[in-house]
């Protein structure tokens, strides 16, 4: 072992380090250099370790679900607990629409907040909207169910809902009939699109930045106006990134969990309409584990984990991809 | 005279021409689009502003006044009584962050020091972007995951499933922390080290890692403050629990659970708890992120995020 006599060296003078440790150091040959190195990669393989192991689990534990019911549990929409019939349509159903609605909601806003904060936002302003924007990212799942509990639903049922039906006339439509109790899909979705925003505009301010300034140079020169200049030159060069920045938001969305359970009203049921109530993925399993009485419906709900699991990992892996593109070309 | 025939000869291209064209045809329509359009983008940046600011209206507004020295020191009570607190559940929510503390900070800032260190490798490329694709994956499935690992083959739910649930969240929250501030830390001080004669490992940790600390300790903040609030895959890890309970073998209750079954509970006294818990968590998270943002920038001195 050398690493004592080089330890005392190197914290003595400097100037007076003998020759030999000298190549021993640039080669990174030391037994100190070879242990460290082999932890870290240790740690590193965690990482990937860690996702494999995750996805076994969750796998085993909806195994027992996935072995009786096949491929109907994607496509029934049963839920008879007495019986030990479960199918997972509703709440696929539900999460696909209460997740896309949100980002129909997000998107444009996200957008708007990034394109002002990384092309115009005067210098005094960019700071705090950006941290104001930021902070709505780290408010916690079940603060947001609180409000929305409290402020939102209220809001929904005795201003929005009446509006979108009787001052605009789109009672009659199957999207916006029937009773306006409150929880419903609608209000899980518009928590939702509170909630991605701040996702989907963080990604696109950073893609939005990576664009080279001689991109929005060039325009300008060409006599573009600003807004002429964000969509001809920068939006373009950017949307691959800005794509993969609402895919991450969608992702987000589709696996939210505790605000939607406390908003969404939590029903087995497949409706057309945005003022009912449904189920999404996650909610089920958050609303139903505890009254779960049987290993099967258990294994169910863990089962309707294991979908949401491999949908996430696909949309998380394509969108990383698309950001992934866009900022190491800007770079 | 001379100065159009200055211009004249730069119009080459049938871009500039069209642009030119452009330019005369419509100036003033375009500005009219491009006042509106910017200011469209205006209003969507106070829109998305607004949902953030009511929630901290109401949050003060209901958790001020039933935040009390009772909050942080008294028990839950039954309902029909008056008062009681949380005391338990921040004491769980404490034992759990830090068992997740315990199992995300070495993996993570150890992953992070990899990456940073080994930028080109193939591992490192891997590893960032699965940790940015676990970083992105449902919580509610880190519940499943710590509930099939730990509480199903001990048959009980416990504080340890719950730590690891949220330990397990932390990894890549840390990971890309870490190795950011690193990559932070300028070459030329790694390399001054290295020309002085210290092995790589001892200017990694001493001087690298020691420069890039504050960095890191804010970072383990922020990560810390994030699943500080994560209710999902405590449902059945930690389950929650009326009682004191220090042990890491027993079910533990913890802020965000006490808050979720509060807000869906019928009772008046409940619901301002729950406020109140929804307050001491975002006084939490706030101060982390204000500590962070300035700790970075006073740091690294710059002027971007």
């Amino acid at each position: 072992m050398t690493q004592p006599s080089q330890g005392s060296v190197m914290g003595g003078a400097p100037s007076g380090a003998p020759p030999a440790t000298v190549p021993g150091a640039i080669a990174g040959s030391s037994p100190g250099d070879r242990v460290y190195r082999v932890i870290t990669t240790a740690f590193a393989w965690a990482v990937p370790l860690l996702l494999a192991l995750i996805t076994l689990e969750v796998v085993l534990a909806a195994w027992p679900a996935f072995r009786t019911f096949g491929f109907d549990f994607l496509t029934s929409s049963e839920w008879d607990e007495v019986r030990g019939n479960f199918g997972a349509a509703p709440m696929i159903y539900g999460t696909v629409v209460s997740s896309v609605l949100a980002l129909i909601l997000a998107t444009p806003l996200a957008l708007g907040v990034a394109i002002f904060l990384s092309e115009f936002a005067p210098s005094w302003l960019r700071q705090p909207v950006a941290f104001l924007v930021d902070l709505l990212a780290a408010i916690p799942s079940v603060v947001y169910g609180l409000w929305g509990i409290f402020v939102l639903l209220p809001v929904l049922r005795e201003k929005v809902m009446p509006f979108l039906a009787t001052t605009l006339g789109l009672g009659n439509t199957p999207f916006f009939s029937g009773p306006a109790y409150g929880p419903s899909m609608l209000a899980a979705s518009v928590i939702l699109a509170i909630m991605v925003l701040p996702y989907i505009s963080a990604v696109s301010r950073e893609v939005l930045m990576a664009v080279p300034r001689s991109q929005r140079e060039a325009a300008m020169a060409l006599g573009a106006t600003k807004w002429e200049m964000i969509r001809d030159a920068v939006v373009p060069y950017a949307r691959s990134g800005i794509v993969g920045g609402i895919i991450l938001g969608l992702g987000r969305a589709l696996g939210e969990t505790m605000a939607v359970t406390m908003l969404i009203g939590n029903r087995h049921e497949i409706s057309s309409s945005l003022f009912a109530p449904g189920y999404t993925l996650a909610s089920v399993i958050a609303n139903e584990f505890a009254e779960a009485t049987t290993a099967l419906h258990t294994s169910t709900l863990m089962a309707c984990g294991a979908v949401l699991l491999a949908v996430t990992l696909v949309v998380n892996v394509i969108a990383r991809w698309l950001v992934w593109q866009v900022s190491r070309e800007g770079r | 005279m001379s100065g159009p025939a200055t211009v004249q000869p730069s119009r080459v291209t049938g871009v500039q021409v069209a642009a030119a064209q452009r330019t005369a045809r419509s100036l003033g329509r375009r500005r009219v689009v491009n006042t509106i359009m910017l200011g469209v983008m205006y209003v969507a940046a106070l829109v998305a502003v607004l949902p953030l600011i009511f929630i901290l209206w109401h949050l003060a507004r209901e958790g001020a006044s039933s935040l009390s020295l009772d909050f942080f020191t008294k028990m839950p009570k039954p309902v029909g009584e008056e008062g009681g607190g949380m005391a338990n559940a921040i004491v769980g929510t404490l034992v759990l962050l830090g068992i997740a503390s315990a199992i995300g900070l070495p993996i993570g800032i150890g992953a992070g020091l990899y990456l940073a260190e080994q930028r080109g490798t193939r591992l490192a490329n891997t590893v960032r972007f699965l940790s940015d694709v676990l970083n992105g994956l449902p919580s509610i499935v880190m519940g499943i995951f710590a509930w099939q690992f730990l509480v199903r083959p001990l048959g009980h739910f416990s504080a340890a499933a719950g730590g690891i649930a949220l330990g397990a969240m932390m990894i890549p929250l840390v990971t890309r922390t870490t190795e950011e501030m690193i990559r932070l830390v300028p070459v030329s001080l790694r390399e001054a080290a290295l020309a002085l004669g210290y092995t790589r490992w001892r200017t990694s940790l001493a001087i690298v890692l020691r420069t890039a600390l504050p960095g890191i300790v804010t970072g383990a903040l922020v990560a810390v403050a994030r699943i500080a609030g994560e209710t999902a895959p405590l449902l059945f890890t930690a389950f929650g629990n009326q009682f004191w309970s220090l042990s890491l073998d027993e079910p533990t209750s913890a802020l965000p659970l006490q808050i979720f079954s509060y807000a869906i509970s019928p009772y008046d006294d409940w619901h301002r708890l729950a406020w109140a818990g929804s307050m001491v968590l975002i006084g939490l998270v706030l101060v982390i992120s204000l500590i962070s943002r300035f700790v970075t920038r006073s740091r690294f001195g710059g002027g971007g995020d």
